[in-house]
C-alpha cells in the first residue's frame, strides 16, 4: 500500500559523505592520465582499515546571496561504517553502517535503508567500491579517469546513470596515497561544493 | 388399508420433493459469517464490517519466491502490468519507480491542499522566516545540495516533506530491483485491491483465479518461481474449500463406512436402501428448514450435518433388528414399546439441540435447526414410511445370538459398574483442579485458516507495511465530509497522545483526502503574488537566501489559490488511492472512517496501547459517532460471550433434557437411571480431551451437550426394558444399541479427522461420548439386564 515517497535530499547527501570520508593528506599534482596506476590505487586504498578527519566544506549555490560553510569530523572503519558529525553550524549527524543511514538534527532523527533508493545507491554502491578497491564495480557505475601518481592523484567519476548524471557532472577525488584530501562535487546546473579533508593522525 | 399406505407415501414423496425444491434454491455460503453474531451491538457491528468489508477485506498481499532478483522483479512486473489491466482490480502495485514517481508528482502537484502545515501562520513574515531558516538547514551537511536544493527553490516551506514524513510514518516496504521486496531481499512483493467486496467470496475466488493464471503467463517457464498469496479474502476462499472439500468427503466417508456397517449386519442391499431413507429424507429436510428458516445455509452447518447421518439411521436400526423375528419365525413383528422409546429419546435429542436455537452464534444456530428438522423428519418416515415399505419378510441376518453373547459378556462385566462410577468422580475432581485451564479463549481456535497461513499472512503484511489493525478508530456519519471532518477533529486528539507517548502514530483517511473545509481553509491561507513577494523580501532579509531564486514558489502559490479541492477521483492511479479506500469506506448509506493506531515500542504500556486511554481522550466526540477499538480484545469478548451463551443454553438443554425424562418417566429413579451414566460419560470424555492437551472450545462444550442428548437413547432403551420387565427381547435390544451406537460413532469419529476445527472439536468430543455413554448406561443399568442372561436364542 505504501510507496516509496521519501525524496528527501539525505540520500544525496550520504552519497558526499561517503566519498568524503577517507582520510587525506595534501593536495594533488597533476600528471598525464595513466588508465594503469587505476589498479594499484585500488589496492593502496583497499588496505586502508579506518581513519578520522576533520573536514570543512563550503557549498556555492546560486540560490544563496553568499557561501554556505559548515564543519566537523569523518570517521570510517572499513568496510562499511561511514560517520559525518556537522559540528558548525548547528550540529547533524549522519552515520552509514552495514547498509543503514541514520540521521539526526536537533530532536529529528530517521533511520534509512539504502537500497530502497535505487537512484543513488548506485552511486553508494560505488563508493563502497572505492573504498574497497573494487574496481570493476566502479567503472560499472562510473567513467573514471585517473590523473597523476600514486604520491598525488586526481580521480574523476563521470556517473553513466541518466538520472544520476542529471543531477551531477562530475566528482573530483583528490589524495595522496592511501588518504583523500578533497572531494568536489560539480552539480550539472552550475552549482558546486568543495571540502577539505584534514586527517589527524 | 392400502390406501392409508398409498396416502402416507404421496405425503412423504411430496415432502422429500417440497424439500428438493428448497434445497435446489438455498443460498450456500462459506465466509467468516457463520462466526460472527447475529444481533450484534454497536461494536460488534464494526468488528463484523472491519472483518467482511473494512480495512484490507479486500487487499489481496502478493509474494513471489525462488530464482533471482530479477526474474522476480520481471515476474512481479509482468503481474502488475497485466492485474492492472483486468477490472477485476481496483488497483494493483509493486512498488515501482513509476508509480513512485506518480505518487510524488501527486503530492508535489497538491502540496498546499494536502500539507499538514499549511496555515495563515506559514505565510506570515515571520512563519516564512522560519519555514526557510528550516530548509536553509537541511543543506547543510547536505555538500551537494541535489533534491534538497531542487526543494528550496519551489517548495521553500517544506510542505511536500512534511506530507511525507507523515505519509511515511508507518514505513515503506523495501525495494530490490526497482520492486517491493522483503527485508531479506528474497521476495518480490505485490498489493492488489480487488474490486470485489470482502465479503463476496464468488468475487474473491474469481480475483485469485485471475492473479494465478496471470502469474503462470508471466513466470518463466523454468518454473523456479514460487507465487505467494495471502490477505482476508484467500482466507475466505481457502476456508470456503476446505470447508466444502470436507463436508464432501467427510460425508462420503462415513457414508461408506455406516452402510458397509449395515450391510454387514444386515446382509441385504434392499434392507440397507431402506434404512437409508429416512437418514436421506432427515439430511434433505434438515438443509431444507435451515434454508428457510436463516435464508443462507452455512457451509459448516453441512459439515455437521454428517453428524445426523450417525445418528438419524440409528431409528431404522432399531427398527430392524428389534422387529425381526429371524427369517424363519415369521412376519416382523415392531416391539410394542419400540416407537414411545424412539420417540422420547428423538424428543431428548431435539431438546438438546433446541437449546442451541436461540444462539447468536449463527453457525450453532443453524445446527439446531438442522438437527432437530432433520432428527423429526427421520423418525417420522422411520415410524410411518418404512413400516409400508417393507416386505414381509425382511431378509437379513438374526443378530440374536450376537445380541446375547454381548448380554453374557455384560453380565460378567457387571462389577465394573463400580469402576465406571469411581472413573466418573475422578474426572470430576479432575476437572474441577484444572478448571483454569479448560477453556480456550482464543477465537482462533475456531478458524478453518490454518496456523501456517496466518504465519504467512503476518510476514507479508509487515514486509508489506500493510495496515495492522490491532487497534483503530472508527468514525461514522452521514456523509464522506461530515467523516473526514470528525477524522480531522480525531487526529488532532491522537497527535496529543503521539506527543505524550501514549501511542507511536496513527494513519487517517484525511492525511490522503482532507476534508473540503480544510481543503478550502488551507488554500484560503494563501497571500496572492504581490504580498507573498513582499513578504518574502522581509524574511530573507536576514537569511543567506536570494529571494529572487524563489519565483518557481511564488508561482505556485498563487496557482494554488485558485485549486479546486481534491476529491477521490484526482487520487486514481496513485498509491494514495489505495491507501485511501482501505480506510474511508461508504456502506448501507453510510460513511466510515478508520484510523489504525501504531504502538509506541518505547511508551508507557510497554509496545502496547492502552485503548482505555485512547478512548478517554476521544470521549469529547459525539457518542456513537467515534468508537475506539481493540480489535483482539473485542473478537475475544465475543468469543467469550459465545462461550458464556453456549454454558448457558447447554445447561437449559439439560435441564429441559431432565424435565422431559421425569414428565413422561413419572420417577426420579428412572430420570437418574437415565442421566447418572450419561453423566459420567461428559465427565471422562471432558476429562479425556484435557488429558490428551486439547483446550475445549466452544464446539466441545456443545459435543457433550449432544453425548447426552445422543446416548439417551441408549439409556432409554435400557430404562424402558428394565421397568417392562421383560427380558425375552434383550438380545435384539442389545444387539441394536450396539449397531446404532457403532453408527453414530462412526458418523462422529469421521468428523473428529477433520481438518475444520468446529468439525474435529465435535467429533472427537461426541464419537468417544456415545460409545462411553452406552457402556456406561449398560453397566449402571437396571438389575434386570443382567439376571439370567439368556442363552443364545436359536440354540
Amino acid at each position: 500500500m505504501r510507496r516509496e515517497r521519501r525524496w528527501s535530499a539525505l540520500p544525496a547527501t550520504l552519497a558526499a559523505i561517503a566519498l568524503l570520508a577517507t582520510p587525506a593528506l595534501e593536495a594533488p599534482t597533476i600528471a598525464a592520465d595513466d588508465p594503469g596506476a587505476l589498479e594499484p590505487l585500488m589496492a593502496l586504498l583497499a588496505q586502508r582499515r579506518h581513519g578520522i578527519a576533520d573536514f570543512e566544506e563550503t557549498q556555492y549555490l546560486a540560490a544563496l546571496k553568499q557561501p554556505l560553510h559548515s564543519a566537523g569530523v569523518l570517521t570510517y572503519e572499513a568496510p562499511d561504517h561511514l560517520e559525518q558529525r556537522t559540528l558548525k553550524p548547528r550540529a547533524r549527524s549522519m552515520v552509514l553502517d552495514q547498509g543503514m543511514l541514520r540521521l539526526q538534527s536537533g530532536s529529528r532523527q530517521r533511520t534509512l535503508r539504502l537500497r530502497d533508493y535505487p537512484e543513488i545507491a548506485p552511486l553508494i554502491d560505488s563508493v563502497r567500491a572505492t573504498l574497497a578497491g573494487d574496481q570493476a564495480a566502479l567503472e560499472q557505475r562510473f567513467e573514471l579517469r585517473l590523473q597523476g601518481d600514486l604520491d598525488h592523484w586526481q580521480l574523476q567519476l563521470r556517473p553513466r546513470e541518466p538520472k544520476l548524471a542529471a543531477m551531477v557532472q562530475h566528482i573530483r577525488i583528490a589524495g595522496e596515497r592511501d588518504a583523500i584530501l578533497q572531494v568536489e562535487v560539480q552539480q550539472s546546473d552550475g552549482d558546486r561544493s568543495l571540502m577539505i579533508i584534514k586527517p589527524r593522525e | 388399508m392400502k390406501g392409508a399406505r398409498l396416502a402416507t407415501l404421496a405425503v412423504w414423496l411430496l415432502a422429500v420433493a417440497l424439500a428438493l425444491s428448497v434445497v435446489a434454491r438455498a443460498r450456500f455460503s462459506a465466509d467468516l459469517s457463520a462466526f460472527l453474531p447475529r444481533t450484534p451491538s454497536a461494536t460488534q457491528q464494526l468488528l463484523v464490517d472491519q472483518l467482511q468489508n473494512g480495512l484490507a477485506a479486500h487487499l489481496i498481499l502478493i509474494g513471489i519466491e525462488g530464482g533471482d532478483a530479477v526474474q522476480r522483479a520481471q515476474a512481479a512486473r509482468a503481474l502488475d502490468a497485466s492485474l492492472s489491466a483486468q477490472s477485476a482490480f481496483l488497483a494493483v502495485n509493486d512498488g515501482d519507480a513509476a508509480g513512485a514517481e506518480r505518487d510524488r508528482a501527486f503530492v508535489f502537484a497538491h502540496r498546499y491542499a494536502l500539507g499538514p502545515a499549511v496555515t495563515p501562520d506559514r505565510f506570515t513574515v515571520a512563519g516564512l522566516h522560519a519555514a526557510l531558516e528550516q530548509s536553509l538547514d537541511d543543506l547543510i551537511g547536505s555538500p551537494a545540495g541535489l533534491l534538497a536544493k531542487a526543494l528550496l527553490m519551489s517548495d521553500p516551506t517544506g510542505e511536500t516533506l512534511q506530507i511525507i514524513d507523515q505519509l511515511d510514518a508507518g514505513g515503506a516496504p523495501h525495494s530490490e530491483q526497482g520492486v517491493w521486496s522483503s527485508a531479506d531481499g528474497q521476495r518480490a512483493l505485490l498489493i492488489a485491491e480487488t474490486r470485489a467486496a470482502g465479503s463476496d467470496t464468488d468475487g474473491q475466488a474469481r480475483a485469485l483465479a485471475l492473479i494465478k493464471s496471470s502469474f503462470a503467463a508471466a513466470a518463466p517457464a523454468s518454473g523456479q518461481l514460487r507465487l505467494l498469496l495471502s490477505g482476508p479474502a484467500v482466507f475466505a476462499v481457502a476456508a470456503r474449500a476446505t470447508i466444502e472439500h470436507e463436508a464432501k468427503r467427510l460425508s462420503i466417508v462415513s457414508s461408506v463406512l455406516i452402510a458397509t456397517l449395515l450391510l454387514l449386519v444386515y446382509r441385504s442391499v434392499t434392507t440397507l436402501l431402506l434404512g437409508l431413507l429416512p437418514v436421506v429424507s432427515g439430511a434433505l429436510t434438515g438443509v431444507a428448514a435451515v434454508a428457510l428458516g436463516a435464508g443462507v445455509v452455512h457451509g459448516v452447518t453441512l459439515g455437521f450435518g454428517i453428524t445426523l447421518i450417525g445418528e438419524s439411521v440409528d431409528y431404522s436400526i432399531y427398527l430392524f433388528v428389534q422387529s425381526h423375528r429371524g427369517i424363519d419365525r415369521g412376519p416382523l413383528q415392531v416391539p410394542a414399546r419400540l416407537w414411545p422409546t424412539i420417540g422420547l429419546g428423538m424428543l431428548t435429542s431435539v431438546c438438546g439441540f433446541a437449546s442451541l436455537l436461540p444462539s447468536s452464534f449463527p453457525g450453532l444456530a443453524q445446527l439446531g435447526l438442522y438437527s432437530i428438522a432433520g432428527l423429526i423428519a427421520a423418525a417420522a418416515v422411520t415410524r410411518w414410511v418404512l413400516p409400508q415399505l417393507l416386505p414381509q419378510r425382511l431378509r437379513m441376518r438374526d443378530l440374536a445370538p450376537f445380541g446375547a453373547a454381548a448380554a453374557r459378556l455384560l453380565s460378567k462385566l457387571r462389577g465394573l459398574g463400580v469402576v465406571v462410577i469411581v472413573l466418573g468422580l475422578a474426572s470430576a475432581a479432575f476437572l474441577y483442579f484444572h478448571r483454569g485451564q479448560l477453556w480456550n479463549r482464543d477465537l482462533a481456535a475456531l478458524s478453518p485458516v490454518a496456523a501456517s497461513a496466518q504465519a504467512l499472512d503476518g510476514e507479508l503484511r509487515s514486509e508489506l507495511g500493510a495496515p495492522d489493525i490491532s487497534n483503530l478508530v472508527v468514525i461514522s456519519g452521514q456523509d464522506q465530509e461530515s467523516v473526514l471532518q470528525r477524522a480531522e477533529t480525531v487526529s488532532r486528539r491522537l497527535d496529543s497522545l503521539v506527543a505524550t507517548g501514549e501511542i507511536g502514530g496513527y494513519d487517517s483517511p484525511s492525511r490522503y483526502l482532507p476534508s473540503r473545509s480544510t481543503q478550502a481553509a488551507r488554500l484560503a491561507s494563501l497571500p496572492d503574488a504581490v504580498t507573498l513577494r513582499q513578504r518574502l523580501g522581509a524574511a530573507t532579509a536576514s537569511l543567506p537566501l536570494r529571494p529572487e531564486a524563489l519565483q518557481e514558489f511564488v508561482r505556485a502559490v498563487e496557482a494554488a489559490r485558485s485549486d479546486a479541492p481534491l476529491d477521490r477521483t484526482a487520487l486514481e492511479h496513485t498509491s494514495l488511492a489505495l491507501a485511501l479506500d482501505a480506510l474511508l469506506w461508504r456502506q448501507a448509506g453510510h460513511w466510515y472512517a478508520l484510523l489504525p493506531l501504531r504502538a509506541n515500542r518505547s511508551g508507557p504500556a510497554g509496545g502496547d496501547i492502552d485503548i482505555g486511554r485512547v478512548r478517554a481522550a476521544l470521549s469529547a466526540n459525539p457518542p456513537g459517532t467515534v468508537v475506539a477499538l481493540n480489535m483482539k480484545q473485542e473478537t475475544d469478548a465475543l468469543y467469550g460471550s459465545y462461550l458464556r451463551e453456549a454454558v448457558r443454553l447447554s445447561l437449559c438443554g439439560l435441564g429441559a433434557i431432565i424435565l422431559l425424562l421425569a414428565v413422561v418417566l413419572r420417577s426420579a429413579a428412572r430420570v437418574a437411571r437415565v442421566i447418572v451414566p450419561l453423566a459420567l460419560a461428559v465427565l471422562v470424555v471432558g476429562a479425556g480431551l484435557i488429558l490428551s492437551n486439547v483446550q475445549l472450545t466452544i464446539l466441545h462444550l456443545i459435543g457433550l451437550l449432544l453425548i447426552v442428548a445422543v446416548g439417551s437413547n441408549y439409556a432409554l432403551f435400557f430404562d424402558q426394558r428394565a421397568s417392562a420387565g421383560s427380558r425375552a427381547d434383550l438380545p435384539l435390544t442389545l444387539a441394536s444399541l450396539l449397531v446404532a451406537n457403532a453408527a453414530t460413532a462412526i458418523g462422529f469419529g469421521v468428523l473428529a479427522f477433520s481438518r475444520v476445527p468446529v468439525l474435529s472439536a465435535l467429533g472427537m468430543t461426541v464419537a468417544p461420548g456415545a460409545l462411553l455413554a452406552l457402556w456406561f448406561s449398560a453397566l449402571l443399568g437396571p438389575r434386570a439386564l443382567f439376571v439370567d442372561a439368556p442363552a443364545p436364542s436359536r440354540a
